[in-house]
């Protein structure tokens, strides 16, 4: 089996238009969730989250792609231009042809959705633009993204709510590790603070109307964040021989599924990922260092992820720092997992270990080290990154420093 | 009326082909001002909504549309054809 590496990072999120300003961020565990800039938020019961803002399309694209791009795909654009670049890889000859791209995202197109439904139906227009669909399907980003950088092996989207970019990043490593590809462009996006995409979370009474503080005692729900966060995934060999920087490698992945509940977390669920990710990594539970968490804020995720960790890594749950930066960045659904794989790689590579912001009150039901607040100085040889999405389908990956 | 179609026609393809009104002959076609099928269809869409008409347009086979595409002037005189059709 091949070795993977990243050789590659790009992000923009409510922290920060690249990988600095949101690695800045994490070091300050500034918040980047505030109260939201979008059309009718006074129907909206729900008014914060965490929303890129200072963003002008027309500063990153020309106009005939802003017709073509949906916010979604032109968060992707801007995150592989920056993981490609850092990367210093060009794509022709035979690498372009065994190169891809595999991306996560829950709601794909959600803006363009939003907008054309409200044309149709409010508005009671009888003709639509004609790329709707291009621009409002899942698989739009990882095409322009190929489209744009020459990429023309494996490229697919996988959509498994908020588990879609670790799983998306889970198939990549597996593409490079069994020998299909040497590089696959890997990460996740969303682009959901549109009306319909929060007017639908809503619904299911499980967001916060004033801050998201995973793991505190008073913590009263999720907030939607919205961004992108794209890698470039290489093979080792490859990465060394042309002395490329590796941030990181990728050394284990697992994937399980509850089959228990639409809905509903499983302790026992999101345990065996978590230790199937240790088996796939040839790791012991004492060489964990890093996790992290799924975290969301909800009573239900919070307390259930806990118990897992403690079922997975005995006394060890103790003496291991997990944290969740969701408390900074929001949930960004099907991107939420890429986002969070960069504080993983700041653990691994710059010994910064990511705070939970927003903890308050001690909770008996998850009494794990939360990195409360304040972000740690330490040194971090193994990190996991756990994601636990509706539906059941959960996702770990583990990377080690390098 | 005819001029202000006509003006209204090239402009819209001009918008499309990145261009100056002025650099579109009314003997152009598509291809020589680089409009690509992409293009074309949200060029037939701006000149519904201009002229709130229905362009009797498909994509698949342009060539058996009723919708005569080959220059810029016949595009005009189709164009005019479907305004006049609405009034009647």
């Amino acid at each position: 089996m091949r070795r993977v590496v990243i050789t590659g990072q790009g992000t923009i999120n409510a922290l920060g238009h690249d990988v600095p300003q949101t690695l800045q961020a994490f070091r300050e565990g500034r918040c980047g969730i505030g109260e939201l800039d979008i059309r009718d938020l006074d129907r909206l019961s729900i008014r914060i989250g965490g929303q890129v803002r200072g963003y002008d399309p027309e500063d990153h694209f020309n106009r005939q792609q802003i017709a073509l791009y949906d916010r979604f795909t032109q968060f992707t654009l801007m995150a592989a231009r920056e993981a490609i670049a850092q990367s210093g890889l060009d794509f022709c000859g035979e690498l372009s042809h065994e190169a891809g791209v595999v991306l996560g995202t829950s709601g794909g197109g959600m803006t363009t959705l939003d907008e054309n439904y409200r044309s149709v139906y409010e508005e009671g227009k009888n003709r639509v633009h004609p790329f709707v669909v291009p621009k409002l399907m899942n698989n739009a980003a990882a095409s322009h993204v190929s489209m744009t950088y020459n990429l023309r092996g494996p490229s697919f989207t996988v959509a498994t709510a908020c588990a879609s970019s670790n799983h998306a990043m889970g198939q990549a490593f597996q593409l490079i590790r069994t020998g299909l590809s040497r590089v696959i462009v890997t990460g996740g996006s969303e682009s959901m603070l549109c009306f319909g995409g929060i007017k639908a979370w809503e619904g299911l009474r499980v967001m916060s109307k004033d801050a998201c503080r995973p793991f505190s005692a008073n913590r009263n729900g999720m907030v939607q964040g919205e961004g992108a966060a794209v890698f470039v995934f290489e093979e080792y060999e490859h990465a060394r021989a042309r002395g490329a920087e590796i941030l990181a490698e990728v050394i284990g992945f697992a994937m399980t599924s509850d089959a228990s509940d639409i809905v509903m977390p499983s302790r026992q669920g999101a345990a065996r990922a978590i230790s199937g990710a240790l088996r796939d990594a040839g790791l012991n539970p004492g060489d964990v260092d890093y996790i992290n968490a799924h975290g969301t804020g909800t009573a239900a995720n919070d307390k259930t992820e806990c118990a897992a960790v403690a079922d997975v890594f005995g006394p060890h749950a103790d003496r291991l720092m997990i944290s969740s930066t969701k408390s900074m960045h929001g949930h960004l659904i099907g991107g939420t997992g890429a986002v969070e794989l960069l504080a993983c790689i700041m653990a691994l590579k710059d010994g910064v270990v990511a705070p939970t912001i927003g903890y308050e009150e001690p909770d008996p039901e998850c009494t794990l080290d939360v990195v409360p607040n304040v972000a740690r100085e330490a040194r971090v040889n193994v990190a996991l990154s756990n994601a636990f999405a509706f539906g059941g389908l959960n996702a770990v990956l583990a990377l080690r420093r390098v | 009326m005819a001029d202000s179609v006509k003006d209204k026609v090239i402009g819209i393809i001009a918008e499309q082909a990145v261009l100056e009104p002025s650099d579109v002959k009314m003997d152009s076609t598509l291809e020589d001002l680089g409009i690509d099928s992409l293009g074309l269809v949200e060029s037939i869409f701006a000149i519904e909504e201009a002229f709130d008409i229905q362009v009797p347009f498909n994509a698949n086979d342009p060539s058996e549309s009723e919708f005569d595409i080959s220059s810029v002037a016949a595009i005009v005189r189709a164009v005019e054809g479907l305004v006049a059709d609405q009034k009647a």
